[in-house]
């Protein structure tokens, strides 16, 4: 009687360890964290912002219907069939089937871009692709219909890991980000690494520090009541520490961006991620 | 917007709504004049500075600031306000003290969300004298030169500042006076 039920509680185990690694649960930084991509990370372990975020917005990202950023995905679909421009042309008569034509995308920006010689992001490519191929007019950064077509885009990237770039034309771009990313500023005289990567765990106040990576933007944040871009939360971080932020779209930013996608290689992508 | 802590604008940011009352209590402020043009430069470019003078002694086994910063002694009682403003030291963002852990429930707005990013309070007079506690308040980084912790009178060699706060400490030289005097009762 014992036996028989010690064996069928080893079964059940066993079972549930199959469908869980079946199913990803292991090892996608946001129940278990991800080894990072290249030796060089300064990170040993990586975790997604989803890891430190309370069990309500947790469940709230992971259903589609609560997720409140799908509701811009879906505004980004509609814009994406939608024709615009002198050229009467749709990003979808380029662009085909978009769960394939659009699968890495989301993983793989920011890229160095070489007509302009610097790197753009996906907001970036959006707006060329509009000014270039559809002759319609750029997007404003931060606008309901960018961020709608960017977590659209970027959302068909979802549980792709990130993987970016980061050497040969890329690389004086990236040491820029980098030294960004360790620059202190702001009458507080403090650097991104003082608070993602020296103190992440840990609270501040009534905020546990996260790893401060990239992997879920556009996001929903509650503060916003909207979805957001990255640029946003750099402007938000650095006014936190009393430093004057950049413009959106700016090349600080955007450099600053390919660093940030490359110490959070290996994590998927979340789009739309949802935090407080 | 014109009230007279305006100049020191918002708390840091990162912090739930703080206590404008207790604002209210801390003297009236002395705006320092600017310390650097908010140009769009990245390199911030020293100028005059308007702080009180200090000297730090550097000895082999300890910094310091032996002489008070206005010549005159701290006040405990406003230390601890202006410590626990979030407006102003901010200290329990990243700091515990055990000591506040009754008032930390009474009123979690003024001693709650004590944070964990910097070492406990508690029987911090017992580690430091006044000189190394005035020190620390007024550049952490003259002993922990890769700290978090903010520099609390400094105004030089900071990195685009937003210009609200361009060329003025954090806190007045009498504030880091009376935070230092009730962290002395820490023991
Ligand atoms: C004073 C502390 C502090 C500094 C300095 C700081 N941040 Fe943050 N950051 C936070 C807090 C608090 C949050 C919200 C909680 C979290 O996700 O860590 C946050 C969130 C983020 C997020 C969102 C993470 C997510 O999963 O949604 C990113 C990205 C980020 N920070 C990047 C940066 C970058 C880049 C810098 C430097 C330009 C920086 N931060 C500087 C405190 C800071
Ligand atoms: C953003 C975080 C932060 C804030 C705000 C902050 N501190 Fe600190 N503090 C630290 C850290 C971290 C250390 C430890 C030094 C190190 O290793 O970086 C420290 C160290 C100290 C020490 C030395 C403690 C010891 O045991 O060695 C004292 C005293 C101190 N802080 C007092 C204060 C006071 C008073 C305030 C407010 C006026 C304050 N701190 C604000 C992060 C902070």
């Amino acid at each position: 009687m014992k036996r028989t039920l010690f064996l069928t509680l080893v079964v059940i185990a066993f079972l549930g360890a199959l469908i869980s690694t079946r199913t990803g649960v292991a090892g996608d930084g946001r129940t278990k964290s991800v080894a990072p991509l290249v030796k060089d990370n300064p990170l040993s372990n990586l975790w997604s912002g989803f890891y430190y975020a309370k069990t309500e917005t947790k469940d709230m990202q992971l259903d589609d219907f609560e997720n409140p950023g799908m509701l811009y995905v879906e505004e980004g679909e509609a814009l994406f069939n939608k024709t615009a421009g002198k050229a009467d042309k749709s990003c979808a008569s380029c662009h085909g089937n978009v769960a394939v034509s659009m699968k890495e995308a989301g993983a793989r920006y920011p890229v160095y871009y070489p007509p302009l010689k610097r790197l753009i992001n996906l907001e970036q490519r959006i707006n060329l692709c509009r000014s270039e191929f559809q002759k319609a007019e750029r997007l404003e950064y931060e606008s309901r219909e960018l961020l709608a077509l960017t977590a659209y885009v970027r959302h068909q990237s979802k549980g792709v890991p990130v993987r970016v770039k980061v050497d040969g034309a890329a690389e004086p771009f990236f040491e820029k980000g980098k030294a960004f990313y360790y620059q202190r500023r702001g009458q507080l005289d403090m650097a991104c690494s003082h608070c993602h990567e020296g103190n992440y765990g840990k609270m501040i106040r009534s905020n546990q520090l996260s790893q401060g990576q990239a992997n879920g933007f556009p996001t929903y944040r509650l503060k916003w009541q909207g979805l957001g871009s990255l640029h946003r939360r750099f402007r938000g971080c650095n006014k936190q520490v009393r430093a004057k932020p950049y413009a959106f779209g700016s090349e600080n930013y955007v450099n600053l961006e390919l660093y940030l996608n490359w110490r959070g290689g290996g994590l998927e992508v979340e789009t739309p991620a949802v935090r407080n | 917007m014109c009230t007279p802590f305006s100049g020191r604008g918002k708390a840091f940011a990162w912090l739930p709504a703080g206590l404008f009352s207790v604002a209210v209590l801390v003297t009236p402020l002395t705006f320092a004049s600017l310390l650097y043009a908010a140009d769009s430069g990245d390199k911030s470019r020293e100028a005059e500075s308007s702080l009180v003078s200090f000297e730090i002694i550097d000895n082999i086994h300890s910094k310091a600031i032996p002489k008070s910063l206005t010549g005159k002694k701290g006040n405990p009682k406003r230390g601890e306000v202006v410590m626990i403003n979030r407006k102003l030291g901010n200290c329990l963002a990243c700091h515990h003290l055990s000591r506040f852990d009754e008032k930390a429930k009474a009123l979690p707005n003024k001693y709650g969300d004590m944070g964990e990013v910097g070492p406990p309070l508690d029987a911090v007079a017992e580690r430091y004298d006044a000189g190394q506690l005035r020190l620390l308040l007024v550049d952490a980084k003259e002993v922990f030169p890769d700290t978090i912790m903010p520099a609390f009178y400094k105004v030089k060699g900071l990195h685009r500042v937003l210009p609200d706060y361009e060329g003025k400490p954090i806190l007045e030289p009498q504030d880091i006076e009376d935070v230092l005097s009730f962290l002395l009762t820490l023991k």
